[in-house]
């Protein structure tokens, strides 16, 4: 039923890419384990930034799920057929990212046997409880999408017809799992870098734009490596949708500058100030966030200039300069400078430890694991069919 | 009806179901009938509160006898390392305890003076809200109070709290613990802990252990429900201030000036 | 069938693997007998039935904890009329089963029980006393040794 001998048949480039990753996993399983013993003490989070890398990933990536509905909207809503072959790829995408979701949030949990609790004392008020509801619901329901129309297009016949609806519930819910993590962070009143109403907005945008843009360097990888092609069409679609989004989420950005600066609230400021210049000689997160608006600023660029958009070299350049100023804005510069300064007006700065980023990577390389199993047995299906 | 494996499939995941949902009910029957009664061994009490007299408690401003009493009490641990620190109750300068109320001249004597600080035991408190186990939440009689075996250590609770009261088991307290008092137990790594307003001391008819250590009475604790109470008295003497009382959180510590 | 040796010799080899916790501490002995458990020295009265206490004392403790920590309910009245103070050190350890390593854990590790782990909180007094109490002068030394 999950084909999955599909993808124990492969190259030697593919088992060396495959026992990589399976090291690079291992390798974060050990920290892990060490952190179960000595205690989260072992990452560089505090009493007073007590989120880190782990929820950073998590945000990021929680986007990266939700972005599959922008080509599922297209395709099954308004038969957009110049996606049709690249939407089950970003529903795999989708499930991988919430793959990850799922193991950061376990790792950065204290307790993570009880983790039952969550379900067995439900709390509606809470909105971590809605997004676990939210994040296992999605992964449920993109498991029986890209199964039910995976299958279907195995053995040439149309998916049934009750998929249809499931899949219509699905762009609803992928806006949801994204405003609902926003949710997390702007209900909160002692934080005031998050206290905005603009956040799960600027979630939404940020999402649309680096998810695409890690679909479109995932199609380019897989027409180098292997006999898939997309197209040229669905990635200079995908390549405006990006362009849009982006540009939202850089106007949503200068939008809330204006207003903490010309408000001139000092609280809301010192935050904004801390990412930007640095506060008080403490300034470690200020090449990071120049990084990420210089990268936005000439992705930007180049992907309004259509000469620079439609040179799919150029454009391999502009979504990792996408994936990257999205990943430190979104990651990093969103969750630490939420902390500095603390709501006391301490500022006590983050940087993560070696155990830390080797759990991090493992997820990641656990993440990346999933989606090249998933699209080996995609391309191994589709070239069933074509031979 | 031919029984082949799709339905086999189809009829197990519904019992599954089934059984997952039954078992779902009937555990949040059991916390219901838990939570929100009322508490057997006290009065009928109804909005606990705390008020610092600032003026008795500066006159030393080296003293911590508060400070040692709860810690000792509720073997807190005493870690170096400011990053893994916990801390129920502490001295904070005014300029950042108060941080809402920063002036260049208007209490520039008071910005450096210690000011002593803990969980504010607010009315509408936001860690509660967003505790997604209900680890923490407030008791009718007005404590926000913890449950160190359900907590999972998510710390939702830490980002939530503007006043920064609480503290995580970043690692395992007990080879920092200096003294081990066997009448109330440790915490674990992995759970957040904070002040609870000594529930285990006032089911014994006693006062907080940082109340009943302070030798000038510079802290008073009570009913604010009941008008002859000592924080009523108190708060009718003189002005009081809350910390960051502009975000509805409706803190019940008040500190008298 | 044409493969009948084989499966009913692989039938046979694999009853045997899977009964061999009967068959081998039948005819091989099992030096492990039950442990013999220190009984309180003085506490007579128990705060339930024994036989419930034998099947149960994990549900009465859930339900202290319960009781004590989410009620405010800190007394509880046994079945025979008795009222205790609900806590795990002084009630049970201290009012009661003066030494938890002679009974309570003797029995937890014979039956392979791992999972209390009531013990990285709640606090065994015979543990308290060995450390140094606040202003004596530490001979021991042994403030790392808390477990």
């Amino acid at each position: 039923m999950f084909m999955f001998e599909k993808a124990l048949a492969g190259s030697r480039r593919y088992w060396g890419w495959i026992f990589v990753l399976l090291a690079v996993i291992a390798a974060g399983f050990v920290c892990y384990l060490r952190q179960l013993s000595f205690g989260l003490g072992i990452t560089g989070m505090g009493r007073d930034v007590s989120w880190g890398l782990y929820i950073a990933q998590f945000t990021f990536l929680v986007g990266v799920a939700a972005s599959a509905v922008m080509v599922v909207l297209p395709y099954y809503l308004y038969d957009y057929a110049v996606f049709s072959k690249i939407t089950i790829l970003g529903e795999f995408l989708t499930i991988s990212a919430v793959a990850m979701c799922v193991l950061f949030i376990f790792v950065d949990m204290g307790q993570p046997t009880r983790i039952m609790n969550v379900l067995l004392y439900p709390t509606p008020v809470s909105m971590m409880f809605w997004d676990m509801i939210a994040l296992s619901g999605y992964l449920v329901l993109n498991i029986v999408i890209t199964l039910v129309t995976l299958s279907a297009e195995r053995k040439s016949v149309a998916p049934p017809a009750w998929i249809k609806p499931i899949i219509l519930v699905s762009i609803p819910w992928a806006i949801s799992i994204h405003t609902v993590t926003a949710f997390l962070y702007n209900g909160l009143p002692g934080r005031s870098f998050w206290l905005t109403a603009l956040l799960a907005p600027r979630f939404l945008a940020s999402a649309f734009a680096a998810g695409p843009a890690l679909l479109i360097l995932l199609c380019m990888i897989m027409r180098k490596l292997t006999s898939f092609d997309a197209g040229r069409e669905p990635i200079q679609k995908l390549a405006l949708i990006v362009m849009c989004a982006l540009g939202a989420h850089l106007f949503f950005v200068l939008m809330e500058i204006f207003t903490v600066f010309y408000s001139g609230i000092p609280e809301q400021m010192q935050h904004f100030r801390y990412l930007f210049w640095g506060l008080d000689g403490h300034a470690a997160l200020v090449p990071w966030t120049w990084l990420s608006a210089g990268s936005a600023l000439v992705a930007l660029g180049l992907l309004i200039w259509p000469r620079t958009r439609k040179d799919e070299k150029i454009l391999a350049v502009i979504c990792v300069l996408v994936c990257l100023s999205l990943w430190i804005d979104k990651g990093i510069d969103l969750i630490v400078g939420g902390f500095v300064p603390s709501p006391l007006g301490v500022i006590t700065e983050y940087a993560p430890t070696l155990p830390e980023v080797a759990i991090t990577l493992g997820i990641w390389a656990f993440g990346f694991l999933s989606l090249t199993v998933f699209y080996k047995i995609t391309l191994s299906v589709r070239a069933t069919l074509d031979g | 009806m031919i029984f082949d494996r799709k339905t086999f499939l189809r009829i197990s995941g519904l019992s599954l179901a089934a059984v997952a949902a039954g078992r779902a009910a009937g555990a949040s029957d059991e916390t219901s009938l838990n939570e929100g009664t009322p508490l057997a061994d006290s009065p009928a009490v109804q909005r606990l509160a705390m008020v610092i007299d600032t003026k008795k408690c500066l006159e030393k401003e080296e003293c911590d006898l508060c400070v040692k009493a709860c810690h000792r009490s509720h073997n807190v641990p005493a870690i170096d390392d400011r990053r893994h620190e916990v801390k129920w109750i502490w001295k904070e300068p005014f300029k950042e305890a108060f941080i809402s109320e920063q002036s260049e001249f208007a209490n520039a004597t008071f910005q450096e003076k210690p000011f002593v600080v803990f969980c504010n035991h607010c009315d509408r408190p936001p860690c509660v809200r967003v505790c997604p186990t209900k680890a923490t939440w407030k008791r009718e009689d007005g404590i926000v109070m913890m449950d160190w075996h359900r907590c999972i250590g998510c710390r939702y609770c830490m980002a939530a709290c503007p006043y920064g009261s609480r503290s995580f088991n970043w690692v395992d307290p007990r080879p920092y613990i200096k003294s081990l008092d066997p009448e109330f137990p440790t915490r674990t790594k992995g759970v957040v802990e904070k002040c609870t307003f000594c529930p285990e001391r006032l089911a014994k008819g006693k006062l907080p252990a940082c109340v009943e250590a302070c030798t000038p009475k510079a802290m008073a604790f009570g009913d604010l429900e009941d008008p002859h109470s000592q924080v009523r008295e108190w708060l009718h003497s003189r002005f009081a201030i809350r910390r960051k009382a502009e975000l509805g959180t409706s803190p019940e510590v008040y500190y008298i000036i | 069938m044409h493969d009948r040796k084989m499966i009913l010799s692989g039938l046979l080899i694999f009853l045997g693997i899977i009964t061999v916790p009967i068959w081998y501490s039948l005819s091989f002995g099992n030096n492990r007998e039950m442990p013999e458990l220190k009984l309180p020295a003085t506490a007579r009265a128990c705060v339930a039935p024994i036989s419930y206490m034998k099947t149960s004392h994990m549900k009465l403790l859930a339900e202290w904890r319960d009781q004590a920590v989410r009620s405010g309910n800190r007394t509880f009245t046994a079945y025979n009329g008795r009222t205790y103070a609900i806590s795990l050190t002084a009630t049970c350890l201290q009012e009661c089963h003066d030494d938890k390593e002679a009974f309570c854990d003797r029995c937890h590790a014979y039956n392979g029980v791992k999972s209390p782990n009531c013990w990285d909180c709640h606090i065994d007094p015979k543990q308290a006393t060995k450390l140094p109490r606040q202003g004596a002068a530490t001979q021991t030394g042994a403030s790392n040794d808390l477990r």
